[in-house]
């Protein structure tokens, strides 16, 4: 049986400050993370066991690329043990892992929440003529791009090579349900009115580890944060920051069933596109869907043909017993979807991103008689956005009650707060949230502990499943200090 | 004959109905329509004033 498809995202936001020239977007991160971490701002986030340049495909890579090692800047970890930090001059949320897709789609959710609040706070510190704006996206228009990643938990003894094979044509193909949506090209690309990805324009190789240039559509980094004998954390960089709940839902939950088919040894066949890096571009560039991808074997194929393939082979493992009990749900909303954008992209207006800006998009575009570039239109593609729920265009589009919502606002509420139960997560944010004096650093793989004795503790985490509340939710509830809950730690 | 008729009336129906069925997809349209000005109409008022000055200055650094 493939193993239990642990999953997170982490989601680098854009950020900007109006009325303010000179602007910094490193200073204006840590404000902002500052602005909401408060006091959990102390518990540091340790480096000790990261190794960002090590690579899947077997050969070293160290110390070769630039290090977020000890860079000094903002970088906390919450009461629902998510991690909210600065990344390369921008806020980054990365989920707590997740046990399954629909609790990882509800915790990205929750980092939206989390970026809303922290943005209206820094608003008591920042200069009156100044606003902060935060927005989900992944782009500026302007050829800069950061990322919105995927992570999924997989079996080390799976063969690269096979990832890759599998994997490419369906992460090209699948950018028709997990698209945001853009105004426009970018990075070089042919001129075009919209297209259904942010990111598409911006991908240039097949493989590869590097994330901020010569980005490639299968990312190799290598570093599980667990027990690297049994496990390899895939890293997923071609994907869009999603608002909508059932496209963020799909996104993950299509990738985690293709991944456990494969895992499985359920995926014989493989559709293998000839040539994958124009494709993504090509796929992305026709919101009628109809352009033809050519296979290896010769046949030619539309996006949406390959994502039907793709459901048929995950229909046929989750029919034969796939045991996620998410799957069912997963594979009727990949259908439903998949049904809609066939008749017309526009009927999946109240699930998907970039079919919800079209829609909008196309309305202004007959009231007003507005051409494709102008800058109302790169504003409200800029604007759907803004996590402020006032002001963001998702959010006033969901208010209007024009999204299908996949969870409720207690739901979410307590994803803000508090970690996922059934993974290690759980253990992360609970002591966050009780043991703070003690807690001196986390991470994904350890707390480090101060309770005063001559050297600091530091409890391993290297098995994502465990640490969840059945298995020290009692001890938690027991230990009213730290120390004790290391003496009860000990004793197990 | 009366099997004539039958079907003629068949195709009466049938007729009526598709003219029922498009006027239906009209007023439906024309709902969908008026939906989206009064969407529209509540976006105007959330919008960011001068959208060229906004969208000029909305620079990011690349990321990842």
């Amino acid at each position: 049986m493939a193993l239990p498809k642990v999953i997170g995202t982490e989601v680098e936001y854009g950020i900007t400050v109006r009325n303010s020239p000179d602007f910094n977007p490193v200073m204006g991160s840590s404000t902002l993370i500052n602005s909401y971490a408060g006091e959990r701002a102390r518990i540091q986030w340790s480096f000790d066991e990261e190794s960002p340049g090590r690579d899947a495909r077997g050969f070293g890579y160290e110390d070769a690329m630039p290090s977020e090692l000890d860079s000094g800047l903002v970088n906390v970890v919450l009461t629902n043990g998510a991690r909210l930090y600065v990344d390369h001059a921008h806020p980054e949320y990365s989920t707590p892992e997740c046990a399954d897709a629909r609790q990882a789609a509800l915790h990205d959710k929750a980092g939206e929440v989390v970026m809303a609040r922290a943005v209206a706070r820094t608003r008591a510190v920042m200069p009156p003529a100044e606003r902060m704006f935060i927005h989900k996206n992944n782009s500026d228009g302007k050829g800069n791009s950061y990322g919105a990643h995927e992570n999924y938990l997989i079996a080390r003894d799976m063969p690269f090579g096979s990832i890759v094979r599998h994997l490419t044509g369906f992460l090209v193909t699948r950018q028709i349900f997990t698209g945001s949506g853009k105004v426009g090209s970018e990075n070089g690309r042919p001129q075009v009115d919209y297209q259904i990805s942010q990111r598409a324009d911006f991908f240039e190789e097949e493989v590869g580890l590097e994330t901020t240039l010569k980005r490639p559509i299968i990312n190799t980094r290598d570093e599980p944060h667990a027990d690297s004998a049994k496990y390899r954390r895939l890293h997923v960089i071609i994907g869009d920051a999603t608002r909508a709940e059932p496209q963020t839902y799909l996104k993950l939950g299509s990738a985690a069933l293709i991944l456990d088919a494969l895992e499985d040894g359920a995926l014989n066949e493989a559709l293998v596109l000839a040539n994958p890096v124009p494709a993504v571009t090509a796929v992305s560039h026709d919101p009628t869907l109809r352009t033809l991808l050519e296979l290896e074997d010769g046949r030619r194929i539309t996006a949406l043909e390959a994502q039907w393939q793709y459901l048929e082979w995950a229909k046929k493992y989750v029919d034969g017993g796939a045991e996620s009990p998410v799957y069912p749900e997963v594979v009727e909303l990949w259908e439903s979807i998949l049904t809609d954008l066939e008749v017309d992209p526009r009927r999946t207006a109240d699930r998907l991103d970039w079919t919800a800006k079209l829609v909008l998009f196309e309305g202004y575009i007959e009231r007003d008689k507005l051409e494709w570039d102008d800058p109302k239109l790169a504003l409200m593609d800029l604007q759907y956005h803004d996590v402020d729920p006032d002001k963001g265009l998702y959010d006033r589009l969901a208010a209007a009650g024009r999204f299908h919502r996949l969870f409720t606002e207690d739901e979410i509420e307590v994803a803000v707060s508090g970690p996922p139960t059934t993974t290690r997560a759980y253990f992360r944010g609970r002591c966050v949230e009780k043991y703070r004096d003690a807690l001196v650093a986390a991470n994904w793989d350890s707390l480090v502990f101060d309770v005063g004795g001559e050297a600091l503790k530091r409890v391993p985490m290297m098995e994502p499943l465990r640490g969840s509340e059945e298995l020290v939710g009692g001890l938690i509830d027991r230990a009213d200090t730290a120390a004790e809950l290391l003496q009860l730690l000990g004793g197990e | 004959m009366a099997e004539q008729e039958r079907k003629q009336s068949r195709a009466e129906t049938t007729d009526e109905e598709v003219i029922e069925a498009s006027a239906e997809a009209a007023v439906e349209a024309e709902e969908i329509t008026d939906r989206i000005d009064d969407l529209l109409d509540e976006i105007d008022t959330v919008l960011e004033e001068n959208a060229e000055e906004f969208v000029k200055n909305y620079v990011q650094k690349g990321g990842e």
